[in-house]
C-alpha cells in the first residue's frame, strides 16, 4: 500500500515536473506547480513528516504562489503563448547540461550508505508527535539559525519593498 | 517497505527538471519557478535522509530552506517587476544592459 502510495506520488510530481518546465502558457504552469506542491506533501506524510506536509501546503501553495501569480498578471504576457518558450540558442546544451547531471546523481545514489542513526526513531516520534519533536529541535538546537531565518525573511520584506517602490 | 534510493532517485530526477528548466526557459519568472523545483527537490532528499536515518537535522533543514525559498520568491518577483518596469519585457535576451 505504501509502495502504491509512493509510486503513485512520485510519477505524479515528475510528469508534473516535465509539464511545467514545457508548458508554454505560465499561468498553467503556476497552477500545475499547485498539485505539485500538494503531491509533495503527500511524500512528506509518507516520511512520517505531517509537520512539513502542512508547511509545504500553506508556505509553498498558500504563498509563494499566490506571489508568483500575482506577478504573472502584473507582468504583460500577451504573446507569451505565440512564441517558443525555450531560448533559441544552446537549448540543447541545457537538456545535455541536465542529463549529465542526472547521470552524476544517479552514480551518487546507487554508492550511497548511510551513516550512523540518530535518537529519533519512527516510534519515538510517533509518540511524542511529529510537531512537538520538531519544535524541540527547532527552539533548543537550533535557536540560531532559527533567528536568521527571521532576519533573512526581514530582509526580504526591506527588500522586496525598496524594489517595488516607485522611484520619484 | 520503500527504499531511501528510491527517494534520492525522484529528488534527482525532480532536480534535473529544474536544472533543464532554468537553463532554457526564456521568461524569468519560469526560471524563478525552476529554481522553485529544484528546491522542492532538496527538500524531498533532506526529509527522505531525515526519516531513514531517524534523526531531525534533515527536517529542521527543511523548514529553514521554505523560509529562505520564501524570502528568494519574494525578491526575485521584485526584481522581475523593476525588471518589466524598466525594460517592458521579462525575457532573457531583451534583458542586455550589462553587455553594453
Amino acid at each position: 500500500m505504501v509502495q502504491l502510495l509512493f509510486f503513485y506520488f512520485a510519477l505524479v510530481v515528475i510528469g508534473l515536473g516535465l509539464r511545467i518546465v514545457t508548458a508554454k502558457n505560465p499561468v498553467h504552469s503556476v497552477l500545475l506547480m499547485l498539485v505539485l506542491f500538494f503531491h509533495m506533501a503527500g511524500l512528506y506524510l509518507l516520511l512520517n513528516a505531517e509537520f512539513l506536509a502542512a508547511v509545504q501546503v500553506i508556505v509553498y501553495a498558500g504563498a509563494i504562489l499566490v506571489l508568483y501569480l500575482f506577478v504573472l498578471f502584473l507582468v504583460n504576457l500577451r504573446e507569451e503563448v505565440k512564441v517558443s518558450p525555450f531560448i533559441q540558442k544552446g537549448r540543447w546544451l541545457g537538456i545535455a547540461g541536465a542529463v549529465a547531471l542526472f547521470i552524476t546523481f544517479l552514480r551518487g545514489v546507487f554508492s550511497f550508505s548511510l551513516g550512523p542513526h540518530g535518537q529519533y526513531t519512527i516510534e519515538k516520534i510517533q509518540q511524542m508527535t511529529h510537531t512537538k519533536a520538531m519544535g524541540e529541535a527547532v527552539y533548543t538546537t537550533y535557536i540560531l539559525p532559527f533567528e536568521i531565518a527571521g532576519i533573512i525573511l526581514l530582509v526580504a520584506v526591506i527588500g522586496g519593498l525598496a524594489m517595488a517602490k516607485r522611484e520619484k | 517497505m520503500v527504499h531511501l534510493s528510491w527517494y534520492l532517485t525522484v529528488s534527482a530526477i525532480l532536480f534535473c527538471i529544474g536544472v533543464f528548466g532554468f537553463l532554457t526557459r526564456r521568461n524569468i519568472i519560469m526560471m524563478l519557478l525552476s529554481i522553485e523545483l529544484m528546491l522542492n527537490s532538496v527538500n524531498l532528499n533532506l526529509a527522505a535522509m531525515s526519516h531513514y536515518m531517524e534523526d531531525l537535522r534533515g527536517q529542521v533543514m527543511v523548514f529553514f530552506i521554505i523560509a529562505v525559498a520564501a524570502a528568494e520568491a519574494a525578491i526575485g518577483l521584485g526584481i522581475v517587476v523593476t525588471l518589466f518596469r524598466n525594460h517592458r519585457s521579462v525575457y532573457t535576451e531583451d534583458i542586455t544592459t550589462l553587455k553594453g
